[in-house]
Parts: C-alpha cells; sequence; structure tokens
C-alpha cells in the first residue's frame, strides 16, 4: 500500500489523525495533513483504509494493487 | 409528476421523535432535486441523494448564502435567530483563499492531537456533572444535566473566558439560533451583549495572553505580520459559540437516546466499549433529527445538478440525514450499526467548508459517552421512545428532554 495526500484539498478535520495516529499527523502550523508513514506495515491497512474513505476533502489517494 | 411540479414545505413531519420523515425515501428515489417553501415564504430546492448532496459541498465555487446574496431566508421576517437570518454578518472571510486563510489559522487549534490533549479535563468535567445529576435524584433530564453544559464549559475554556460566566454564554448561544422562542429585539440585546463581553474578553487577552484559542490566534497571526483584527476575533469567539454549543449539546442527548431507545445496543458497548468510536461515528449518520433545513449552499453560477440545471442565484438546502440514509451509499441504511467501517457519514458536511470542529465534538461525544457506560452502566430512558418530544424552533434539532434512570 502507497497513501498520497493533496495538502492543497486538505480541510485540517483531522479524521485521518485520529483514527490512524501512527500513519497521519497534522502539521502545528495549520493543521494540514502530513504523512508520518507513506508505505505502513499491513496492520494499519484497515485503518488507513477507513481513513481514506471517511476524509471530508477526499484528500487521501490510496495506491493498494499489491494488496488486492 | 414532473420534478417541479410539488412543492414540499421545510421542515417536513416525521412519524416519531427519532425517525425520519418517510418523504425522503420517495424523494432520494423519485425526486433528488425538489422544490421546497421555508417558513419564510421564500423557496428553494432540496437535495437528498448522498453523491449530489457530497458534490454540491465539495463544490469550491458555493458557499452558504450571505446577506448579499438575496438568498432563500428560513425564518420569517420579525423572528429571531441571527443564524437563520444572516442579519449580522460576520467579519470571517466567506469563500475562496481568504476563507482558507482563517480556516488554517484558526483550525490549527483543533487537530486532533490538541483534542485528545484535552480528553483528560473534559471527562473530569463529564464525571462531576453526572455526579451532580445523580445527587439530584432519579429521573434526570441527561440533556440538561450534561448535554447541554459540557460543551459550552469546553467552549468557554478554549476562549479563555471564566468559568462563572457559563450561563451567560447559554443563554446567548440559545438566543442566536432559537428561530421562534426570541423576539427580533431579545436577538438584538443578546448580540449587543455578547459584543461587549467578548471585546472587553479580547482586550484582556491583547494585555495578557493566556494558552487560549484567542490568545493564541492574537499572538500567531501578528507573528506572521497580519494580525487579526478585533471583529475577525469577535466573529470567530461568536462562531465557535454558534456552531459548537447546541450542535454538541443535542447531539449528546439524541446519541444517548437512540443507544438506549434499544437498549441492546448499550448493552453492546458495556460488553465491548472499544466499539465507542465507529458507535460514536454511526450515531452522528443515524440521527434522522438534524434539523429541518439543512445545510444551504447558494449558486452564484448556473448549475447543472442530477440533469436539471438550476440558475444561478438558487438557494440549495441539503438534507444531511437523507443522504445518511443513501442506501446506494450505505448497506442497510435505516439499520443503526455499531461496528459501521468505514462511514462517510455527511453530518459534519464535506469540503472546504466541513465542520473545523469536527474532531472536538466527536472527542466530546466519545467522553461522554465512555464516561456514562462507566459510571451509569444501568441507565435507561425514564420514558417511553415515543415520548420523546423534539425541539421546536432551532435551526439545530434536538430533543427537550432526554429522561433517564440508572
Amino acid at each position: 500500500m502507497k497513501i498520497s495526500v493533496d495538502e492543497t484539498k486538505c480541510c485540517g478535520a483531522g479524521q485521518c489523525a485520529l483514527i490512524a495516529p501512527d500513519v497521519f499527523d497534522q502539521r502545528d502550523d495549520d493543521g494540514i495533513v502530513t504523512l508520518l508513514d507513506p508505505e505502513p506495515p499491513q496492520d494499519h491497512h484497515s485503518t488507513v483504509r477507513e481513513a481514506a474513505a471517511v476524509c471530508p476533502a477526499a484528500a487521501i489517494t490510496l495506491d493498494d494493487i499489491q494488496d488486492a | 409528476m414532473s420534478q417541479n411540479d410539488q412543492v414540499i414545505h421545510l421542515p417536513m413531519p416525521t412519524d416519531g421523535p427519532l425517525e425520519p420523515p418517510a418523504e425522503w425515501e420517495r424523494l432520494r428515489g423519485q425526486c433528488p432535486v425538489a422544490t421546497v417553501e421555508l417558513p419564510s415564504g421564500d423557496t428553494g430546492k432540496l437535495l437528498t441523494r448522498y453523491d449530489d448532496v457530497r458534490n454540491l459541498l465539495t463544490d469550491p465555487r458555493f458557499a452558504r448564502p450571505t446577506t448579499t446574496d438575496n438568498g432563500a431566508r428560513v425564518a420569517p421576517e420579525g423572528a429571531g435567530g441571527s443564524a437563520a437570518t444572516g442579519d449580522y454578518e460576520l467579519a470571517i472571510p466567506e469563500n475562496g483563499e481568504p476563507h482558507l486563510r482563517w480556516r488554517r489559522q484558526v483550525g490549527k487549534y483543533f487537530t486532533a492531537k490538541r483534542m485528545r490533549a484535552l480528553r483528560t479535563g473534559m471527562t473530569k468535567t463529564a464525571e462531576s456533572l453526572i455526579d451532580d445529576m445523580v445527587d439530584r435524584g432519579r429521573p434526570g433530564d441527561l440533556k440538561a444535566a450534561l448535554g447541554f453544559p459540557l460543551p459550552v464549559y469546553v467552549i468557554c475554556d478554549l476562549l479563555g473566558a471564566p468559568a462563572e460566566d457559563r450561563e451567560r454564554f447559554s443563554y446567548w448561544s440559545d438566543a442566536f439560533l432559537n428561530v421562534t422562542r426570541f423576539s427580533k429585539d431579545e436577538t438584538r440585546a443578546a448580540h449587543a451583549e455578547f459584543i461587549q463581553y467578548m471585546t472587553d474578553l479580547i482586550a484582556a487577552k491583547r494585555a495578557e495572553p493566556g494558552e487560549d484559542l484567542l490568545s493564541m490566534l492574537i499572538k500567531e497571526s501578528e507573528a506572521e505580520g497580519e494580525g487579526m483584527t478585533d471583529p475577525e476575533l469577535l466573529s470567530t469567539g461568536m462562531g465557535l459559540l454558534v456552531a459548537g454549543h447546541e450542535t454538541t449539546a443535542n447531539m449528546i442527548g439524541k446519541m444517548i437516546a437512540m443507544l438506549l431507545a434499544d437498549r441492546s445496543r448499550w448493552e453492546r458497548l458495556l460488553a465491548d466499549p472499544s466499539l465507542i468510536r465507529t458507535a460514536v461515528d454511526e450515531a452522528l449518520r443515524y440521527d434522522a433529527n438534524l434539523g429541518g433545513f439543512g445545510i444551504r449552499r447558494y449558486l452564484t453560477e448556473d448549475t447543472n445538478i442530477n440533469g436539471e440545471l438550476l440558475p444561478s442565484g438558487t438557494t440549495v438546502f441539503c438534507a444531511l440525514p437523507s443522504a445518511n440514509r443513501d442506501k446506494n451509499t450505505f448497506t442497510n441504511p435505516d439499520e443503526m450499526d455499531l461496528t459501521r467501517t468505514p462511514n462517510p457519514h455527511l453530518t459534519f458536511g464535506a469540503g472546504p467548508h466541513s465542520c473545523l470542529g469536527q474532531s472536538l465534538a466527536r472527542t466530546e461525544l466519545q467522553v461522554v459517552l465512555e464516561t456514562l457506560l462507566h459510571k451509569l452502566p444501568t441507565l435507561a430512558l425514564a420514558v417511553p421512545t415515543d415520548e420523546l418530544q423534539r425541539v421546536e424552533g432551532l435551526l439545530v434539532g434536538g430533543l427537550r428532554e432526554v429522561p433517564v434512570r440508572w
């Protein structure tokens, strides 16, 4: 799994950082998403998928092919 | 019947206090872009499908109507509720780059990390409010005892307002949001009081900064070269109160009512508290009583929605809880599933205007649920579910009381 985030779309809602705090964080100076781990291990995949699915700005994209 | 033949009146009637209007399902199926009439007599369009609502909310071209837009008004002339009429323009930029800048300045105070840091204090507040309710004896009103005070206490703390002023904040918040209970004069007076109070508070923070949101905004926006003006700070404070109090207060009451209405839900959470996080989001999705009008968007150019060309100048009402029950997005949408994952509900909106305080709201709801499960595991509704009464007149939907025993 490879994660990419679109900072220009991000609205700083923090959902991803609440759901998967080991993978996503928010910048202190504006609350915008930062990736702690763009290629997280398997045990984080389900929370990462959840974070991507519920992002209110659809700012998280997953390249998931190898897991399919 | 063509989509334009029938006019729907908002708010729509429902069969019970926790039930959705039956009409939503028909509208989603047959009339996804409906014509609606408001209590003011003004008309607009109503969207009920998930995809349509989400697409419009995430469209960066549009925002809620402003006073200069001539958008559809919710309340009739003379009725209170500044949030309803837009009588008082907030000095917060509504759209585009300036809105984004304001949002990022304030938003950094509401990160998930910061909210986690507030948890311990929130839990203490919730515990002491529950103790007070227990001391007063059974039955208690969970909304008045816990739902209403907790979020206003949290907002006062965020703004750095002293604890003894909490009751004043509660009153102002009510006066700003209630469409029918307050006269126009009362709303004006409340507004004037609030402005005076906040002006003094801002001056005090400028003189002697603390750890609160206002002090941080003053300090950091100055450091960035362009300090926030007093009107901007005041509007930010008002925005937080209007957006963060009644909404969360009512949601606390409704969430607990929904969980207790079928007590097997409560028991499931007692058995497995790890479901609290998904249960909170499912309560947010399942709530059919978010308010009778929905989120508004003012179209500033001709826009095609679901094959219908809506002209520039149209006010569109987005029925969020109807979108949250759309079977094309949610499996078994009329079931409250405490394990539902993912749960991309639209209760906090979506896109550039989605709720700034959603991490705060989620944290408050999780803390309330966790603390109640822990302290009052025998909690139950003290009246039959269908005797719960909806609040009338507020833009934010809720229950008047949530009578409970334990």
